[in-house]
């Protein structure tokens, strides 16, 4: 499943990122800040009601935020 | 051991680097622009333990030499040696978050790969300790193979010790470092797993407060009202606190004014002196406390970790007009000025998104306006209530305000579906620590836009009011004749007025926007000076340009008026720095055509109706 779908909460295991969806930069941008295959994240804050967009990733000790079409291209499974 | 001349600070945003750099130099920094780009050099004097001073780089935060933005590309172009103009820094102070060490090792070996000298600061170690993380530098310095200083930036922990490191530091560059890494990014996150590993002695399952806190700060219910009810406490304080202030200024102003009547002999040099200089300059100065208060909820904002909450907050409500959450912070600080607005869309690493945000800038209610809003609302506004405590003058106020704003949101979703069409935009940004924010830094950043603002003054402000008043005196009128109608200005104003007859304004209006298009609140000055110069008597000309206003501008005349100066490009300095940002001509021109455009519209569409609803 991707990573927009996952519990809030629980960790959960990067397992491919579907980098072709993403801009480039995008891309580039998110593997600097450590998302990427392997990687261990968490959605820790998810934003306003409705759309429930962007999130917030809990990443290592570090807090991102990400849209909810980021997250999309992020497949993982249960930690 | 050779001369040291240059220092540059490196590492990842949000490291706690600007702080570092603000403890090292404390007030002595410059700021300017990197040559033919749009990023900020900032550079400070440090003086080592022997007394050598050197020039301490700050150089621009960077995630990856391989990003996209075009902060990390001067980073790695300054450090690399290979930007033009630039020397190549003899040592580099490589900043990492201490309680972050994973991810901030990645970029660190990056930067050693250079094989430049360099040492390691590893900061913020009390946000570490309170994480409950026990560190053990020489672990990490032995695995690093460079000096690792512990530093609360700060508090001032650890400066000394790391500028007699600096003044340590050998000045060539280590082959060897250069040939023992060079790895790719899986394999740079992997060696930084180990070394953080290495480097952390223990570790306590010790909640962190970021979780805690942000439940409720980015709760989906409560985070907005809570950023909300700031935003209200911050524009009431800004008008509330300021009072006191520049009622004192203008009392000096006015001290001055009289002192240099009282001293001098009438004539055209004391004139000068009290229409131009004082009259003019000092109606700008007055908004300096308004400047400094909103400017100081900024800062706390961006230092304490909650201006990136507030970008989270806001992603939402900007996506909907094709913007993203990063513009919300120029934005806000456009409410100060456009100018600091406008430099800090750096921050926004789409160029779309960024060209977006620099057009609608402008339109937020600058502080520029209230001079202009708050003389004409006291001169036609009746000072009755609509409601429990709601008064008609601040209702009028509020709605200008309103209007500002909900015009940037229509140019904005017009811009992006027109000349800035283009992907949608990403939000992708670190939520930084909380931290408390440092009394000196906030004073550091709060003098340097306080003098900004006071240089403008002291400059466009100036010569546009002088250049007026010359225009407004010369040629001197015969008997009979009005100043105005003699003057170089009476035929500028001819000119111009049949382009603003139509929305009703009248000659003194349009004239006051002539050296209005320096700053908004010239116009102020220009209408106080024509209307001083082209009394017909004594007691017209002592009356105040808010009774002259009252008693000669109908209440649509004056409502067309403010309506202009939502929208009007009424700014030399920000239509300069949109030139800087955009490194040309061509958006700032797009800019001021479309906004003159619209405050030509604004300003009719009021007129008509209002006369029309026979006000």
């Amino acid at each position: 499943m991707t990573l927009d779908g996952f519990d809030s909460g629980r960790t959960a295991r990067i397992t491919s990122v579907n980098w072709a969806i993403l801009a480039e930069d995008e891309g580039k941008r998110l593997q600097a800040l450590g998302v990427d295959e392997g990687a261990e994240v968490a959605i820790v804050h998810r934003g306003v009601f409705g759309t429930r967009d962007p999130l917030a990733l809990r990443i290592g000790n570090m807090t991102i935020a990400i849209r909810r079409a980021h997250a999309a291209a992020i497949e993982v499974e249960a930690a | 051991m050779s001369r040291k001349h240059t220092v540059a600070l490196v590492g990842n945003p949000n490291s706690g680097k600007s702080a570092l750099f603000n403890a090292l130099t404390g007030a002595r920094q410059k700021i300017a622009n990197y040559a033919g780009v749009t990023v900020e050099r900032k550079a400070g004097r440090l003086t080592l333990p022997s007394g050598e001073p050197v020039e301490l780089l700050d150089l621009p935060g960077a995630y990856s030499f391989d990003a996209a933005s075009p902060d990390e590309a001067v980073t790695r172009d300054v450090v690399k040696g290979t930007f033009e103009g630039e020397v190549v820094p003899d040592v580099l102070i490589l900043v990492l978050d201490a309680a972050n060490l994973e991810q901030h090792l990645v970029f660190a070996q990056e930067v050693l790969e250079l094989g430049r000298p360099t040492i390691v600061a590893l900061n913020m170690v009390d946000l570490a300790e309170r994480d409950g993380l026990t560190l053990d530098p020489e672990a990490l310095s032995e695995a690093l193979g460079v000096p690792v200083i512990p530093t609360v930036a700060v508090r001032r922990r650890g400066i000394t010790e790391l500028a007699a490191a600096v003044a340590e530091a050998e000045t060539h560059a280590d082959e060897e470092a250069h040939k023992r890494w060079h790895l790719t990014l899986p394999e740079r996150r992997l060696s930084a797993k180990h070394m953080a590993r290495a480097a952390i002695l223990s570790k306590s399952t010790r909640h962190t407060i970021e979780n805690g806190v942000d439940r409720i700060l980015l709760n989906p219910w409560i985070g907005p009202v809570i950023l909300f009810g700031l935003l209200f406490v911050i524009f009431q304080a800004v008008f509330a606190w300021a009072t006191p202030f520049a009622d004192a200024l203008e009392g000096g102003v006015g001290v001055l004014s009289a002192g240099v009547t009282d001293t001098m002999a009438p004539g055209i040099f004391r004139d000068f002196l009290t229409e131009g200089v004082l009259a003019g300059v000092g109606s700008v100065v007055v908004f300096l406390p308004q400047i400094v208060i909103l400017f100081a909820f900024i800062l706390v904002m961006e230092a304490s970790g909650y201006m990136a909450r507030a970008a989270f907050l806001m992603d939402r409500l900007m996506a909907g007009v094709g913007l993203s959450g990063k513009s919300f912070i120029p934005l806000l600080s456009s409410f100060a000025c456009a100018i600091p607005g406008i430099m800090a869309t750096r921050s926004i690493a789409d160029p779309k998104d960024r060209l977006t945000t620099i057009l609608i800038a402008p339109l937020m209610t600058c502080s520029a306006r209230l001079p202009v809003y708050a003389v004409i609302i006291s001169a036609v506004i009746p000072e009755t209530t609509v409601g429990a405590g709601v008064g008609l003058q601040g209702l009028v106020l509020f709605a200008l305000y309103v209007a500002g704003i909900v015009g940037a949101m229509i140019v904005a979703l017009v811009l992006r579906r027109t000349v800035t069409k283009g992907a949608a935009s990403g939000f992708i940004m670190e939520l930084p620590r909380y931290q408390l924010p440092r009394i000196k830094d906030l004073a550091i950043g709060l003098w340097q836009r306080a003098w900004v603002f006071l240089r403008r003054a002291g400059t466009i402000i100036f010569v546009a009011t002088i250049a007026l008043w010359v225009l407004l005196s010369f040629p001197k009128a015969d008997e009979g004749e009005s100043q105005l109608d003699a003057s170089y200005a009476g035929a500028v104003a001819d000119t111009i007025h049949p382009v603003l007859e139509p929305v009703g304004f009248n000659r003194e209006m349009s004239l006051a926007l002539v050296p209005a298009i320096a700053a908004r609140e010239v116009a102020v000055s220009a209408l106080a000076t024509t209307y001083a110069i082209n009394a017909e008597d004594e007691d017209l000309a002592a009356q105040g340009v808010t009774e002259r206003i009252a008693a000669l501008w109908t209440l649509p005349m004056a409502l067309a008026f403010l309506a202009w100066f939502v929208f009007a490009p009424q700014c030399l300095s920000t239509i300069a720095v949109a030139r800087r940002e955009t490194n040309g001509w061509k958006w700032p021109i797009v800019m001021v055509v479309y906004l003159f455009a619209l405050a030509w519209i604004a300003a009719g569409a009021t007129y008509w109706i209002a006369v029309s609803l026979g006000l």
